[in-house]
């Protein structure tokens, strides 16, 4: 198959170099290849499963539990100011 | 001392023949000598496991003991810790200090664990060899030019040569049970949905989940029952998952009554004739303990490999986006605008094998190809789970080799990702039926250890333990390797 690996990478959110995408674009195209025996398997009227167990999903009541801890949390962030998330501009 | 098990260990404790200290101690000596050998580890502080140490004998003097009181154990680097880095041995990670701990670490801390530091692993989690680590590959102790398996490398390399004498791993494809064969110890994946997920680094969310490494098979059992229940902030986390007795279960010295299922498919030809010959010997020591072997047949199993490298990748392309260079994470210099920002961060971040898998999944996840490849490995994933549940109508447990074959040379398998993949080829099944697995040492070949694989139905750990417990009691094949320590 024939795969456009720099129009995955884009998707993806991934820059590509010219030298990464020449490997990485064949790696593909044979693990698609690989991966294309599916076809050969019958699924007819097979229902498909996400999850291993058959069971909801349970939600929690939307509270919160733990506090304020905006500080903790941002501090990981390669930049803040005033409480929020610094970025690029994105309008100009 | 070192090679000991966590219960031998326990036991000394509790009769007061030694302190968390002085075991502490004994281990940090063994990781300052051998780790430069291995890279097993990848972040270690020595003072604060001695703040731990002192801590727990303190509390056992004022309180008593709590059910892992004072032992070492160690945690693969995809584990959430509040103290010391987080990074998943990843550069996108790179010194990322998690807000707070994983639901498992706060049940290894409440039962009175001391964590002795984090273990290497394939970046994400995304190998079978601890070679894509960006802290570099770690060595396996029976042979430190063979890879010591993966993606939980490091705590397989680390109790093999006795660096802990525990540690926790996760399994999204095998990545328990196939560095604990490769390197000659136990490790348990428990059925999906026991132990929670949340503070696991996400890689692939149906499938992954954690597990204990150890020299033992009771040891694995004394970890599982301290970080297995219920955790409302994991959704994935079963509210009601049966209960069992996992000490209990290891009681057990004989296979009288026990069906095991042998899966034709399992044993086929590209199997290393050593790895057959260890298996057969295996399966005659259980019929030897009043166990009878049944031919079974799980006839889709040639596809979970092909499913599994759609299902995994397409969680992984999803969960991996959340590395966006905003709220933790690499960013790169300078971004022009927001696009850029999030495309160089990814490409400087992100290792080779993880940007693989990632744009594998964004493919099988794109406008065209959805049905053709994600919905059909999810029927595919159907007809799996419903092989395994139809061979359980007649048998209690199955057992396989866990790998085909022994460690590989390092650098063997990496040009072609599609051998590597190959390597889980009898541990893939059974994290997509979701059901529990125990690897234990079952032989040498040329010096290498072989594991043996149980598998039983969702839930039944404890036939594994019983059929794991009754084979570690009849068998000698837990050793300790002679460059580190270990007698010949």
């Amino acid at each position: 198959m024939d795969i456009d690996v720099k129009k995955v990478a884009m998707l993806s959110r991934i820059r590509l170099t010219d030298e990464e995408a020449a490997e990485l674009g064949p790696q593909l195209a044979n693990i698609i290849g690989y991966v294309e025996q599916l076809s050969a398997v019958d699924t007819e009227g097979v229902e498909p499963i996400a999850h291993p167990h058959d069971i909801a999903m349970p939600q929690r009541v939307d509270a919160v539990t733990n506090g304020n801890r905006r500080d903790a949390l941002q501090a990981p962030a390669p930049k803040t100011e005033s409480g929020l998330y610094v970025v690029p501009k994105v309008i100009e | 001392m070192p090679f000991s098990t966590l219960s031998e260990i326990k036991d000394r404790l509790d009769a007061g023949e030694a302190t968390a200290v002085a075991v502490a101690k004994i281990y940090l000596d063994r990781i300052a000598a051998f780790n430069g050998d291995l890279n097993a580890f990848v972040d270690i502080n020595p003072a604060h496991v001695l703040e731990q140490a002192e801590a727990s004998d303190a509390y056992r003097a004022k309180h008593g003991a709590r059910a892992l009181e004072g032992l070492p154990i160690a945690v693969k680097d995809i584990f959430c810790t509040q103290d010391g880095p987080t990074q998943c041995c990843s550069n996108i990670l790179k010194d990322f200090h998690a807000p707070y701990d994983a639901h498992v670490i706060t049940r290894l801390k409440e039962a009175g664990a001391v964590l002795v530091g984090k273990t290497n692993m394939d970046e994400f989690a995304m190998g079978s060899s601890t070679e894509t680590s960006a802290f570099g590959p770690c060595r396996n102790p029976w042979d430190i030019e063979r890879i010591p398996g993966g993606s939980s490398g490091g705590s397989a390399s680390a109790v093999a040569a006795a660096l802990t004498p525990a540690a926790l791993g996760t399994d999204t494809g095998g990545s328990i049970r196939q560095p604990a064969s490769v390197c000659g110890i136990t490790g348990l994946k428990p059925t999906y949905g026991r132990v929670s997920r949340r503070g696991i680094i996400a890689f692939a969310s149906s499938l992954d989940q954690a597990g204990p490494m150890t020299r033992s098979v009771k040891d694995a059992a004394m970890i599982a029952a301290a970080i297995s229940g219920h955790d409302s902030m994991d959704s994935t986390s079963v509210p009601d998952a049966p209960a069992i007795d996992w000490l209990g279960a290891c009681d057990k010295t004989d296979m009288k009554g026990l069906r095991i299922g042998k899966p034709k498919e399992y044993f086929v030809d590209g199997m290393d004739t050593g790895v057959r010959a260890a298996m057969d010997t295996a399966l005659a020591e259980c019929e030897a303990l009043g166990a009878e072997i049944v031919d079974i047949s799980l006839p889709h199993t040639d596809a979970a490999v092909a499913a599994y490298y759609v299902i995994a990748p397409s969680e992984a392309s999803a969960n991996l986006s959340r590395y966006d260079a905003v709220r933790f994470g690499h960013r790169c210099d300078n971004p022009d605008d927001l696009t850029d920002m999030y495309t160089r961060s990814r490409d400087e971040g992100f290792g080779t094998e993880v940007k693989r898998r990632i744009l594998t999944g964004t493919f099988a996840l794109s406008s065209g190809y959805y049905d053709a490849y994600y919905i059909k490995a999810q029927q595919v994933r159907t007809l799996i789970r419903q092989d395994f549940i139809d061979a359980f109508k007649t048998i209690d447990v199955i057992a396989t080799p866990t790998s085909p074959v022994t460690a590989f040379k390092l650098g063997e398998k990496t040009d072609d990702p599609l051998t590597m993949y190959l390597s889980d080829i009898f541990t893939i099944a059974l994290n997509l039926a979701g059901l529990p697995g125990l690897s234990q040492p079952c032989g040498f070949v040329d010096g290498l250890p072989v594991g043996l694989q149980w598998i039983a139905p969702a839930w039944r750990e404890d036939q594994i333990l019983n059929a794991a417990s009754a084979y570690e009691s009849a068998t000698d094949w837990v050793k300790a390797p002679v460059n580190f320590g270990g007698e010949t």
